[in-house]
């Protein structure tokens, strides 16, 4: 199965045992298009690797800076708060959707993962503005006498807005894995007189376990990449220490070594979740029975509704009502079409492109399993978990050195893009390639076809709704995504993302209201559906 | 579904293809904000039938892509907010000398004395303060460092004219005694910002007492606000703090493009773009005969400190190190 949103795709693991793979040899056409897919993700981060090198001494002295050491420290701490945040109010947030009595409990589980379609630039630039002196929380609290607030910008701002973009990915995870945990453990504890809480800690938590390890790593690295709120909020994390020496210095050199040093943290991170995999699973695969819905006590049952309406209010309705005032506030609406179209067709085309390289590396994976498979879909994997602002740097010295006539133009963004999300579309597609039986594809053999006519008119076919599911994810991470486009767009070209980057960067919040909007609307609906249908699973 | 295959591999194949779209559209490196420069760019399109393609980014952001771009850059024009900024490009010789006529159309102290880039308008760097909260001024920015203006500072660090005061600090003052300002300043936990804007925006709204900035922002933002409890405070003891520069323009080396790139040049310069700059972005126009904004004090009553501003930009890669190293950046 897939992950809610696809974003933690395992490599190469699946609840079934695997299959022998199939009879003959890897055609080599599979291994011509994976060397053309796996090209423009390791490429990029060889080059930034030589520039690092090449820098020698200069490298050197960046690289241990006290100033590299605070801004670790910040990041790194940065990190563990939010992951923090996001599997507490994650965790809770399932559990009360999924196994509580509370009523309304399947409208809530969709409420509270509404914030999963707001960017996090987005909401960091409204939660300064609501915060503000002119701001709807500000105004809100004038009756108690409060004219204005310490500002939200910093480390707490940052927190806040990361973890409101993290904590539905914990939800989503920590909600299938509690449906399908055997409650039989948890009925035995009660019964045996253990308080809601005792029977939660000592019989839910410990098989919620991996799924909260998965959320959580999912939070952290998603914290380490973001850029857009930590730049928002002001606060020094590695990204937008990047960014700076990027935009602020003629020597290049800094910018290149900080990225290298983030890309080295987070392959750590990678590696240590990597050995971790895999010991000591509590999971009971099928359910003895469907679970019961544990009764709360009124008082209870009250505190968290409160509670699930507050994470409601902060994360979703709180952002769409400050959008919306500045909409109707502001006398023009000032929506530039050419980057509503311009978001859209990068994205039709990353996700089409995407959904093409996705089926070699599906079916090189799924149906020709070798050591050399697993090592390219662990590449891929781990370019995801990249920052974007160090690939896309990185995606710069690539493209301005070797790339000549390609150099700012559509195909190198475009390229970027597929590098960078191209696992939520093969992870998809493996999916669905794992749940056909081989000797369909055996068959067409058999008759004749040719290893690459099979794969075009049977296996294709077969696979087309994992693809498409792919697709639909690629495209919407690449509607919202931020810091490559930033520095690998074309000269002239504007995307939503974009446009509320700039309006936000100038202070003129206003002007970001009808594209974060726009994008919210676009993205809300294809997200909303992928969510909904993870649930039905 | 194979109909769907054959759309993407036209589509992969369609995309390779479109880096280079072939049309001869001008290409303009702006490190001036596409708010100020979208409307003029507008107009001479209309004017004179040439599309210009802009990149917009900082000012030292692209001058370092020029560097590294090297003679392949795609651009024909860097119109940049600091002389700063045109000096690294200019110190590389990566521009081409402009002719004399377009040279003469400028006032000639807002110019590089070599000719490679050309003053389009007028900037003061200046203390924007809230007048609800500041009752004594600094006098200069030594002042700053006094810890009772801790946290109550914004700053622009990666911003080309912040970057362009401190290189003048260091013409002016030499490079010891800007570090050992800029780590004083960095002592005093100054507020961060990406731009001017932002810094006024700031003080207005009372979340910082003072920011160092260029004058305009601050007409900007009365002359959509109506009112501010903000105002300028030019300083007047001379020193880099109160350096007026100009934003400016140079032609590309290795512009294909070069008729078109002298007659965009020659358009910023024009007595219709001046007059936007005085009443649009009220900065100074530096055509003679074009009045600046009544809100103003005249551009030659400023007590600019005396610099060669052709010698900012060979200044500029150290104050950027400066500013790093002091942890600003």
């Amino acid at each position: 199965m897939t992950e809610p949103v696809g974003l933690l795709e395992a490599p190469l693991e699946s609840a079934r045992p695997p299959r022998p793979p199939s009879p003959g040899r890897t055609p080599r056409f599979l291994w011509v298009a994976a060397a053309f897919v796996l090209v423009p993700v390791v490429a990029p981060l060889v080059v930034l690797a030589a520039k690092v090198v090449g820098a020698g001494g200069d490298a050197w002295s960046v690289a241990f800076s006290e100033r590299t050491g605070r801004l670790l420290v910040q990041t790194i701490g940065l990190t563990a708060a939010v992951t923090t945040g996001a599997l507490v109010i994650g965790t809770a947030t399932a559990w009360l959707t999924v196994r509580s009595d509370l009523k309304g409990r399947r409208v809530w589980s969709v409420l509270v993962a509404l914030p999963l379609v707001i960017p996090s630039y987005v909401l960091a630039l409204v939660l300064l503005s609501a915060f503000g002196n002119d701001g709807v929380v500000t105004g809100a609290l004038g009756f108690l006498g409060v004219d204005s607030l310490p500002s939200i910008a910093g480390s707490f701002g940052a927190w806040l807005a990361l973890v409101i973009t993290t904590y539905p990915f914990v939800h989503l995870i920590a909600s299938a894995a509690l449906r399908r945990i055997d409650p039989g453990l948890t009925d035995a504890a009660r019964s045996l007189g253990a308080s809601p809480l005792a029977a939660f800690r000592t019989a839910v938590l410990p098989q919620l376990r991996p799924a909260l390890a998965a959320g959580g790593l999912l939070a952290a690295l998603y914290t380490l990449s973001d850029f857009g709120a930590v730049s928002l909020m002001r606060f020094d994390a590695f990204t937008r220490a990047i960014y700076a020496q990027y935009q602020g210095r003629l020597d290049r050199t800094p910018a290149a070594v900080l990225a290298m040093i983030l890309i080295a943290l987070v392959l750590v991170i990678l590696m240590i979740e990597q050995r971790s995999r895999g010991k000591g699973r509590a999971y009971t695969p099928r359910p003895s029975r469907t679970p019961t819905q544990v009764t709360m006590r009124p008082a209870m049952r009250g505190l968290a509704t409160g509670f699930l309406g507050i994470v409601t209010l902060v994360g979703f309705v709180l952002p769409i009502v400050v959008l919306v005032g500045w909409l109707l506030r502001s006398d023009t609406v000032s929506l530039e079409w050419s980057a509503a179209f311009g978001s859209l067709w990068v994205s039709v085309a990353a996700a089409m492109l995407a959904m093409a390289a996705a089926i070699p590396v599906a079916v090189l994976v799924v149906r020709h399993r070798s050591r050399l498979s697993i090592a390219m879909d662990r590449a891929i994997h781990s370019v995801f978990a990249l920052p974007h602002i160090a690939v896309a740097l990185a995606m710069v010295f690539l493209a301005v050195n070797y790339l000549g006539p390609l150099y700012q133009g559509f195909a190198v963004l475009i390229i970027t893009y597929v590098a960078l999300f191209l696992p939520q579309a093969s992870g998809a597609a493996r999916g669905s390639l794992e749940q056909i039986d081989p000797s369909v594809e055996e068959a067409s053999r058999g008759l004749g076809r040719s290893a690459l006519a099979t794969i075009g008119v049977v296996t294709v076919p077969l696979m087309s709704k994992g693809l498409a599911a792919g697709g639909a994810l690629v495209f919407l991470t690449t509607m919202k995504e931020l810091p490559a486009t930033l520095l690998l767009r074309p000269t002239g070209f504007d995307t939503l993302a974009v446009d509320i980057w700039s309006a936000a960067s100038e202070g003129l919040f206003g002007l970001a209201a009808a594209p974060a909007l726009l994008l919210i609307v676009v993205s809300a609906v294809p997200m909303y559906l992928l969510v909904t249908r993870s649930y039905e699973r | 579904m194979p109909r769907l295959l054959t759309a993407i591999a036209v589509l992969a194949v369609a995309l390779v293809g479109c880096g280079d779209d072939g049309t001869e559209a001008l290409t303009v490196y702006s490190g001036r904000s596409e708010t100020l420069v979208a409307p003029l760019i507008a107009q001479f399109e209309e004017e004179t039938g040439i599309q210009v393609a802009v990149r917009y980014a900082g000012s030292t952001e692209l001058a370092a892509t020029i560097l590294e771009e090297g003679g392949n850059s795609p651009a024909d024009v860097f119109f940049a907010q600091d002389p700063a900024s045109l000096g690294a490009v200019s110190g590389a010789g990566l521009f081409d000398r402009l002719a004399a006529e377009t040279l003469e159309l400028s006032r000639p102290d807002f110019s590089d004395g070599e000719g490679s880039w050309v003053g389009i308008s007028g900037r003061a760097r200046v203390l924007v303060y809230s007048t609800e909260s500041v009752t004594e001024l600094p006098m200069d920015r030594d002042d700053l460092l006094d810890a009772a203006w801790k946290g109550r500072i914004g700053i622009a660090p990666g911003n080309g004219s912040f970057l362009s005061f401190v290189a003048a600090s260091i013409l002016l003052d030499g490079e010891n005694a800007t570090r050992a300002w800029l780590e004083g300043l960095a002592a005093n936990d100054p507020v961060r910002f990406d731009g001017n804007s932002a810094i006024v925006a700031a003080v207005d709204s009372g979340e910082i007492d003072v920011g160092l900035v260029n004058h305009y922002y601050l007409l900007r933002l009365l002359d959509e606000k109506g009112s501010s409890t903000a105002a300028n405070h030019f300083f007047d003891a001379g020193g880099a703090a109160a350096l007026v520069m100009p934003a400016g323009a140079g032609m590309l080396a290795s512009s294909n493009n070069k008729d078109a790139a002298t007659e965009f040049i020659e358009f910023l310069l024009s007595s219709d773009a001046q007059a936007y700059y005085a009443s649009e972005t009220f900065e100074y126009p530096l055509v003679p005969g074009i009045a600046a904004s009544d809100a103003l004090p005249p551009l030659d009553s400023l007590d600019a400190p005396e610099i060669d501003l052709g010698e900012l930009g060979a200044a500029l890669d150290r104050a950027t190190e400066l500013v790093s190293e002091a942890g600003l950046l």
